[in-house]
């Protein structure tokens, strides 16, 4: 090439950017680059024109801006020489695209390149048009593309047929042109013209229901075509290690997978073909093997016969013991997309999939864990357990949640025995406790206490368990909670199941007493511990006093929550004494909502307990004053004055499950939807202080939907701003607020704020519901909570 | 269909790229980046083939040189497999010297072998024989 200027020739160019050592360096090299490039440009017609296009397009490679080229592509289009059309359109395919105007430029080159007399002019149009041709650009050149494929040598053909592609793709309708052009294509020899045959007819077929209803009758000559393929001899033009053009094989396959798929008639004629080809394939390579795999995928989508489809799992199967992973791991896929269909044939290869979960690719394994989950049944589930929890322990750290969860599920579903089941879920929480979800631990706990005569087997594992470690939080919190609930079952020694151990009040306290001291212990874990060691007080008979002690320590801790536990359960010992027993009592059996229930979504926030009055000052005012009025503002409906918090103390951080026991507040209003259901309520004032008048509407929509209306008026002399409404109710009921009608409350009763709420409460659980009102009055902020 | 074909080295510089879907150009070098970096990480033992995004990277090592090639859903990754060693041996038939020095060359193979985003040609004679006349008619 001649050299123009001081820039480089293209390979000196990329020479000298390789050799760059810093980023710096690199930046330098290109601009000086470009910046002759861009003074080439604007030159005149010179012989260098092409290879600087080519260099510019080699820096767009590497990600610097090239735009400034997309004019030259144009005119190097237009050039009568080829070296300057090749680069032209190479750039044109690599700068531009139908958004940018220069592309239209390039139109009237294109039609007139596509009946150049040179063959790879040609080619170069088809190629470029192919690539970034816009809908007018395919509208207008279609008849000239359809010419092509009809009448011209097979380098074209091939290319023109895929050309037609594009221009499907980009105008739908077009396909209707194409397709007699397409359908005689087949008849050609050349595999080239063949396989852009079959492309076109792929993407035709795809696009309309009407062309696949026309094509199928093609599958006679397809299926000759394949047969040519597999039978004949070695012909050496289309060899890939032994088989004879196997891109094109796996081509058909899948234009006969479309066509066939739904179609009894299609499906049987192409049958015995299909059925040669799964037996006469070498699968000793890779090559073999990708026929192979598009065989058992048409096979299985559409409509064979029984044998057929056996034999192609059972390829899938030899697959899995193939020592190529590539080829186990599409296995492993194919048979995950079936597992649902063809259960029975999946399951006889149950073997090697359960082996693979030991396979050393982390692909291979994560699919053989989710075909192992969907294998697992009745029958086999206590070898399969063992081959989950065995593949728990060594699995990688990303397949852990998915692993213990799909474990947790299996044995719900299929667990022969309760004492199985605890067991296996104490097994995955003591190996991968950190990976479970929040709801193992209510689900657990709700679990043990419907297995009433294990009780005491799992509490005296649970303990054991703890001795041995406390990091697993999920797996700390059952067994506190256990060991609260449980302890006198804990300390009486003797137990059928397990060996008997003798265990006494001190080591139970001393076991707690490390939950609640050490670092590893989340604030949830040290929750559970409090009450667990609460619980005991009434459970043993020496140690009271040290829970006592232990009780009033936690009374000054820095953790919000503990503290008011502590201070709580102070004044159950104190003032609250004679409660006590009641109190602390052992639980009723906790009521499952549904088997395997993920608690529903709800808008609103957690069940918490009721929080202490919470004030905030908006400016600077007197604090005495307002927390007195808050006090009195919170005097709940029917309530005592204590509030109540001794009964939410029993269940712990657990979410509202229904605590109907000790419900000292008279308004069990809002517990509507477990028990008797009136269909509609007279408006109910809930609230009345201050000015302030809450009241609610029911109204049942349904089984186990109810739409509740709030609203609120001001009967004061000043307007309340900033007043909004929050309610939270039990996880398992979902709570819909619509926005309500406005934020101020204008004084004198003027006008009213209603706000209203959907709640859905599928499963039927008693409702609690709190309901917050926050509020500004008179410059003070206020918040307060409503519990019903 | 073939979404994206790249060449690149153990460093993660792209020495050769092509794509057959629209891909923003500011998108390209962290797409690039990232796909490089995944097969990167893939020890000896584990497949060539990765789930990436929405859609699937077939990858093959040659010396110092990465081959990757993105693929829609639903197109057989070993058939993608074989094609990548088939470009790779027309390559190999054709150039003499070191491939990057010629880079205009490499994209008109692979234009005759794949075209938007489908295979066009797999006979490495019929792939060559227009180059070879191409080789004639640019020296005019």
């Amino acid at each position: 090439h001649v050299v123009h200027g001081p820039n480089l020739p293209l390979q000196e160019m990329i020479r000298a950017i390789r050799s760059a050592r810093t980023q710096c360096e690199e930046r330098g090299v290109i601009q000086r680059e470009c910046a002759a490039i861009r003074a080439q440009f604007r030159q005149a017609d010179n012989g260098g024109r092409s290879h600087n296009l080519a260099k510019l397009l080699y820096v767009h490679m590497l990600g610097y801006p090239a735009h400034f080229g997309q004019m030259e592509c144009v005119r190097m289009i237009a050039s009568p020489r080829y070296s300057e059309k090749r680069v032209g359109y190479l750039g044109a395919m690599m700068l531009l695209d139908e958004k940018q105007d220069a592309s239209l430029l390039i139109t009237n080159s294109i039609k007139n390149d596509l009946s150049h007399s040179s063959q790879y002019v040609q080619s170069l149009a088809l190629c470029t048009l192919a690539c970034m041709g816009s809908a007018e650009m395919c509208r207008d050149l279609a008849p000239e593309i359809d010419r092509l494929l009809r009448a011209s040598n097979s380098y074209i053909k091939k290319k023109a047929a895929l050309c037609a592609v594009h221009i499907v793709r980009k105008v739908h309708d077009l396909g209707e042109l194409f397709a007699p052009a397409a359908r005689s294509l087949l008849s050609e020899k050349n595999h080239g013209v063949l396989h852009g045959a079959v492309v076109l007819i792929t993407e035709l077929c795809e696009r309309n229901p009407e062309a696949l209803e026309r094509f199928r009758k093609t599958v006679p000559d397809l299926v000759q075509i394949m047969k040519g393929l597999v039978i004949s001899g070695y012909s050496p033009e289309h060899d890939v290690a032994g088989i004879s053009d196997p891109f094109l094989q796996v081509r058909i396959l899948r234009l006969l997978r479309i066509l066939g798929h739904n179609n009894e008639a299609a499906s049987d004629a192409m049958n015995d073909l299909l059925a040669q080809v799964a037996t006469n394939t070498d699968s000793t390579k890779t090559v073999g093997n990708a026929v192979l795999y598009e065989t058992v995928l048409t096979v299985l989508d559409i409509k064979s016969e029984s044998g057929l489809r056996v034999l192609a799992v059972n390829i899938l199967g030899r697959f899995l013991l193939n020592n190529d992973r590539n080829i186990r791991y599409i296995a492993m896929m194919s048979l995950q997309k079936i597992v649902g269909t063809d259960h029975i044939a999946v399951q006889r290869h149950r073997g090697t999939i359960v082996d693979c979960l030991k396979d050393p690719d982390a692909s291979v394994k994560r699919r053989a864990l989710e075909l192992s989950l969907a294998l697992v049944s009745a029958s086999n589930i206590r070898s399969m357990m063992k081959e989950l929890l065995i593949f728990l322990s060594s699995c990688p750290l990303e397949l852990r949640a998915q692993a213990a969860s799909g474990i947790f599920n299996a044995a719900e579903r299929y667990a022969p025995s309760q004492r199985w089941h605890i067991d296996t879920i104490l097994h995955v929480l003591t190996t991968a406790g950190g990976d479970v979800r929040d709801e193992t631990v209510p689900n657990l706990i709700q679990l043990i206490t419907t297995a009433s005569e294990l009780h005491c087997y799992t509490v005296h594992k649970l303990y054991r368990a703890l001795l041995t470690d406390i990091s697993q939080q999920s797996l700390v919190q059952v067994a506190c909670w256990c060991i609260g609930e449980y302890g006198d079952l804990l300390l009486k020694g003797d137990c059928q199941e397990t060996e008997p151990v003798q265990v006494t009040e001190n080591d139970v306290l001393d076991a707690l007493e490390t939950v609640l001291q050490s670092h590893m212990s989340s604030p949830a874990t040290r929750g559970f511990a409090l009450t667990a060691t609460m619980k005991l007080s009434t459970r043993i008979t020496d140690n009271v006093d040290r829970i006592r002690s232990i009780v009033s320590i936690y009374g000054s801790c820095i953790d919000v929550e503990l503290q008011q536990r502590a201070v709580e359960y102070n004044a159950l010992f104190k003032k609250y004494d004679h409660m006590r027993a009641a109190v602390l009592e052992r639980m009723p059996v906790i009521e499952r909502n549904s088997p395997g229930h993920t608690n529903g979504e709800s808008s609103g926030e957690l069940v918490k307990e009721v929080q202490p009055v919470k004030v905030k000052e908006g400016d600077a005012a007197p604090t005495q004053q307002p927390a007195n009025q808050v006090c009195d503002l919170l005097d709940l409906l029917g309530g005592s004055e204590e509030p109540l918090k001794p009964t939410s103390a029993q269940s712990g951080p657990a979410p509202g499950q229904p605590i109907n026991t000790s419900n000292s507040s008279g308004g069990d209003l809002l517990d509507l939807l477990g028990g008797l259901e009136p269909v509609a309520f007279t408006p109910v004032t809930v609230y009345e202080k201050n000015g302030v008048t809450l009241t609610l509407s029911c109204e049942k929509q349904s089984d186990s939907s109810m739409t509740v209306t709030l609203t609120a008026s001001n009967s004061t002399d000043s307007d309340i701003s900033s007043f909004t409404l929050q309610a939270a109710v039990p996880k398992s009921v979902q709570l819909h607020m619509k926005a309500p009608s406005g934020d101020s409350l204008p004084a004198h009763g003027t006008a009213k704020v209603t706000q209203t709420v959907v709640l859905n409460n599928p499963n039927k659980v008693g409702m609690h519901t709190h309901v917050k009102l926050a509020l500004t009055f008179k410059a003070h902020l206020y918040s307060l909570y409503v519990r019903k | 269909m073939i979404r994206f074909v790249l060449m690149v080295n153990r460093q993660g510089q792209t020495r050769l790229s092509r794509y057959y879907t629209p891909v923003d150009l500011n998108r390209r070098a962290a797409l690039e980046a990232d796909v490089v970096r995944c097969c990167l990480n893939r020890k000896k033992d584990q497949c060539s083939f990765v789930e990436y995004q929405d859609f699937k990277l077939v990858y093959r090592q040659y010396a110092a040189l990465y081959i990757v090639v993105g693929v829609s859903d639903g197109e057989n990754e070993l058939s993608i497999y074989e094609l990548v060693h088939n470009f790779v041996e027309v390559l190999d038939k054709y150039f003499s010297r070191v491939i990057m020095f010629n880079l205009d060359r490499v994209h008109i193979i692979l234009d005759e072998m794949i075209q938007n985003g489908h295979i066009v040609e797999t006979n490495k004679n019929r792939i060559l024989a227009p180059l070879s006349a191409i080789d004639k008619m640019a020296d005019g």
